[in-house]
């Protein structure tokens, strides 16, 4: 076969390959594990599985599955934004893999949604307008994170209707796409910083050195520096499993970005603090003060790593994306599960069934993904230097 | 100490009150302030109220009984408020009513004419019971004359009509199927809304209240939909029930003697509609005898009495339509369970998670640094 490619860059292609090896089994078993933990969870209620309790009425399958899960998808509508509305064509090569990445995040989010809602055969409520009620940030939260789980099917459409030959279809929905994507861009907007709004409801339930007014910003700037360093992280992990070279400019590129927002996070989040009198609160020696200042250097760290040169390295720019992805997934864990407080008494701490569950979803969007780009047109084509074999 | 002081003004038109009405002036303002108080007027009203009562000219009231038992008459003069029958026929001047009057025969039809001349457009009418309608109104005639010509011919002049008692209001008892006599509210016949007093029998202090309004504001109080005063029939009695709190938490009486109805829990499940019937019921109680001197209060569902299409029409045990809210079906439990902490497995789970995901970190990070960079090749996909 030729590169028969008309454009600057190669086109995508699927990369096919064996499916089943050693590492995919491994992440079938953990979703089979997952699935036995949901059959208990929809026979015998959500108590059976969950350590969840009036005082903690989520635990890690929102505070990680959704929030973390969306926020790392907002990889999608970054690199949306930047190729598409920024036009810098060069980026087109991970657009594919960064909607893919945002497809699975939001699809496990909205899964993990209907495993913890009490009345998950109500789900389709959500949609009906007579349902409504407008006034909730929570509403605001799912619908849009619904619409937008769909406009990613949408956006991810081409892919899967090139593959399977369907030119006229694709056509049309191509012809939309400009649409599909401004809506894209705007969407994840919203409900990203609605999570963080989420949590101005609960007022002094959550620790003020999380509590906030800025909440909505703070969640909305970590959520695309996350995006963005998904994005670094899947294409790094990705070029080394198939012995592929790193699209090292790109993604050193998109780095800098993160770098910079990981800054801005860091100085509204302090300047926030200073504003509202807590600075004092962060010498405090307790549980959520050691977790503030580590998903602290979480954030610094990047922001020191990528300074200079050197930060355009792989492993520089890989291990800076992979400490801001943990730094913003800290950050969540903490203002959701952690800084929030019922009242005395109250505790959670994830069971082993809401692990299995989530470990499991983690697990199956990563055999999605393996799965995806081996029958589906994602990865640009390119010569391979060695045997394919992931992990 | 003398009751009254030797320097009150002789002018003073309570000292009249005391002497007409055999009530000391310290009860009158204190029966005054109660009226103005189920008005949802301000205490500061009960002057205007005491001074109405005194010296305005008491209005003619005309009160006709059809189809009914008496009970709205007979709760009116049983009502234990002190010297109220008396304050009932001084407070008003009660000209034509069948069972109070001591005039019988023409005498009794004279003294309604000569009251319908003298206060032509002024007086107040009241209907107590339904009209019969069947037969051309043959099941009920006073005077040779039949209900349906005694309602029109003593409205037509009338400053208001009242109908009062569920008779009246909608048709009450003798209008349920198969109504052999076609019982009628007074609304119909006479083709408009009028001001209705329901309830079987309808609080006494509701009807008064009203008429005082009158006397004093001018007008007619505030009405609903079905021409009831809304400081009485504005709330459903479920709202202000003393029983409600144990309807919210779920705790009902399911049989009559049983455990939840010797605690005093909520009567919903016996039938009680107060969560579809208007009334007042609860907040003023009957009788003036003190608390739970009302058919909830001692331990009777509410049969829905004042409410078209309830009382009397649906089965006393059959459960209300519930116009709020419904009950829960499941409840706290008193001890709440507050949550389990973390254990050794989960811990250990999340700390290998977290330490393979650090480990697998490091790794690739490390193969990063061993990557040769060279540009990407385009070319063989297989």
């Amino acid at each position: 076969m030729t590169a028969a490619t008309t454009s600057h860059h190669p086109e995508p292609a699927p990369l096919g390959g064996r499916i089943w090896t050693p590492f995919t089994g491994v992440l079938a078993l953990l979703v089979v594990i997952m699935l036995a933990v949901l059959a208990t969870r929809f026979i015998h209620g959500i108590g059976a599985v969950t350590n969840l309790s009036d005082g903690y009425p989520w635990g890690i399958w929102i505070a990680y599955d959704v929030v973390v899960g969306s926020a790392l998808g907002a990889s999608g509508f970054t690199v949306a934004f930047i190729t598409y509305i920024l036009n810098r064509g060069q980026y087109h090569p991970i657009v594919r893999p960064a909607l893919l990445t945002a497809l699975f995040g939001y699809v496990m989010a909205g899964a993990s949604v209907f495993f913890d809602i009490g009345r998950y055969w109500e789900f389709w409520h959500i949609f009906v307008p007579r349902y409504a009620q407008v006034n909730s940030v929570l509403f605001e939260v799912a619908l849009c994170i619904s619409a937008y789980t769909l406009i990613l099917f949408l956006e991810f459409l081409p892919a899967v209707l090139e593959r399977f030959g369907m030119v006229r279809i694709r056509q049309k929905v191509d012809r939309v796409l400009f649409l599909l994507i401004s809506i894209g861009v705007l969407l994840p907007t919203m409900h990203q910083s609605s999570l963080g709004s989420m949590l101005l409801v609960f007022g002094p339930q959550v620790d003020p050195l999380y509590q906030t007014q800025l909440l909505p910003l703070l969640f909305l700037s970590s959520t695309i520096g996350m995006g963005l360093a998904a994005v670094t992280v899947e294409g790094s992990v990705t070029s080394l499993a198939l012995r592929r070279p790193v699209e090292g400019d790109l993604l050193a590129k998109l780095m800098r970005v993160g770098q910079f927002l990981a800054a801005a996070f860091l100085i509204m989040r302090f300047g926030d603090l200073a504003a509202r009198g807590q600075l004092g609160n962060l010498f405090v020696a307790r549980p959520l003060v050691y977790l503030f200042w580590v998903e602290t250097a979480l954030f610094a760290a990047p922001v020191v790593m990528l300074l200079g040169p050197a930060g355009r390295r792989p492993s520089r720019f890989f291990g800076a994306a992979a400490l801001l992805a943990a730094g913003g997934m800290l950050y969540r864990i903490d203002a959701y599960l952690v800084a929030y407080n019922t009242g005395a008494g109250w505790r959670y701490f994830p069971s082993l069934g809401e692990l299995a569950v989530t470990i499991g979803l983690i697990a199956l969007e990563i055999l999605a993904f393996i799965i995806a780009i081996r029958v589906l047109p994602v990865l640009p084509k390119m010569s391979r230097r060695a045997a394919p074999d992931p992990a | 100490m003398p009751r009254t002081l030797p320097l009150a003004k002789t002018t003073d038109p309570l000292d009249g009150v005391e002497r007409r009405l055999g009530m000391p002036r310290r009860d009158f303002m204190k029966f005054c302030a109660g009226l103005a108080a189920a008005m949802g007027l301000s205490q500061a009203a009960a002057p205007a109220v005491a001074q109405a009562l005194t010296t305005a000219k008491r209005p003619s009231v005309i009160w006709l009984h059809f189809q009914e038992c008496t009970g709205c008459s007979e709760s009116l003069l049983r009502a234990e408020h002190p010297t109220l029958e008396k304050l009932i026929l001084d407070v008003i001047s009660l000209d034509y009513h069948e069972t109070l009057m001591a005039a019988a025969g023409h005498q009794a039809e004279e003294a309604r004419l000569a009251a319908m001349a003298a206060n032509k457009g002024q007086y107040i009418l009241v209907v107590e019971g339904a009209i019969p309608t069947g037969q051309n109104g043959a099941f009920c005639k006073i005077g040779g004359k039949t209900a349906i010509e005694l309602v029109k011919e003593c409205a037509a002049d009338a400053a208001a009509v009242i109908a009062i008692g569920s008779c009246a209001s909608w048709g009450g008892m003798p209008s349920t199927s198969p109504n052999p006599t076609g019982a009628s509210p007074v609304s119909e016949i006479l083709g408009k809304p009028v001001l209705t007093i329901p309830g079987c029998p309808p609080n006494p202090y509701n009807f008064l209240t009203t008429v005082v309004h009158y006397l004093v504001l001018g007008k007619l109080p505030e009405l609903d939909s079905k021409g009831r005063p809304t400081f009485a029939y504005g709330r459903l009695i479920h709202e202000n029930c003393e029983r409600r709190a144990h309807f919210d938490a779920g705790r009902f009486a399911t049989e009559f003697g049983d455990e939840g109805h010797r605690q005093g829990w909520c009567l919903y499940k016996l039938g009680c509609k107060g969560p579809e019937t208007y009334a007042n019921c609860p907040s003023i109680l009957f009788g003036d005898v003190g608390t739970g001197s009302w058919p909830v209060g001692t331990g009777h569902p509410c049969i829905g009495c004042t409410e078209k299409g309830v009382g009397f029409a649906k089965p006393i045990h059959a459960l209300a339509e519930l116009l709020t809210v419904t009950p829960p079906t499941q409840f706290a439990r008193p001890a709440e369970n507050q949550g389990k902490g973390s254990t050794l497995a989960t811990v250990a789970t999340v700390a290998a998670v977290g330490g393979l995901a650090i480990g697998v970190g490091a790794r690739l990070a490390k193969n990063l640094g061993n990557q040769p960079d060279e540009p990407p090749a385009a070319g063989d996909g297989k």
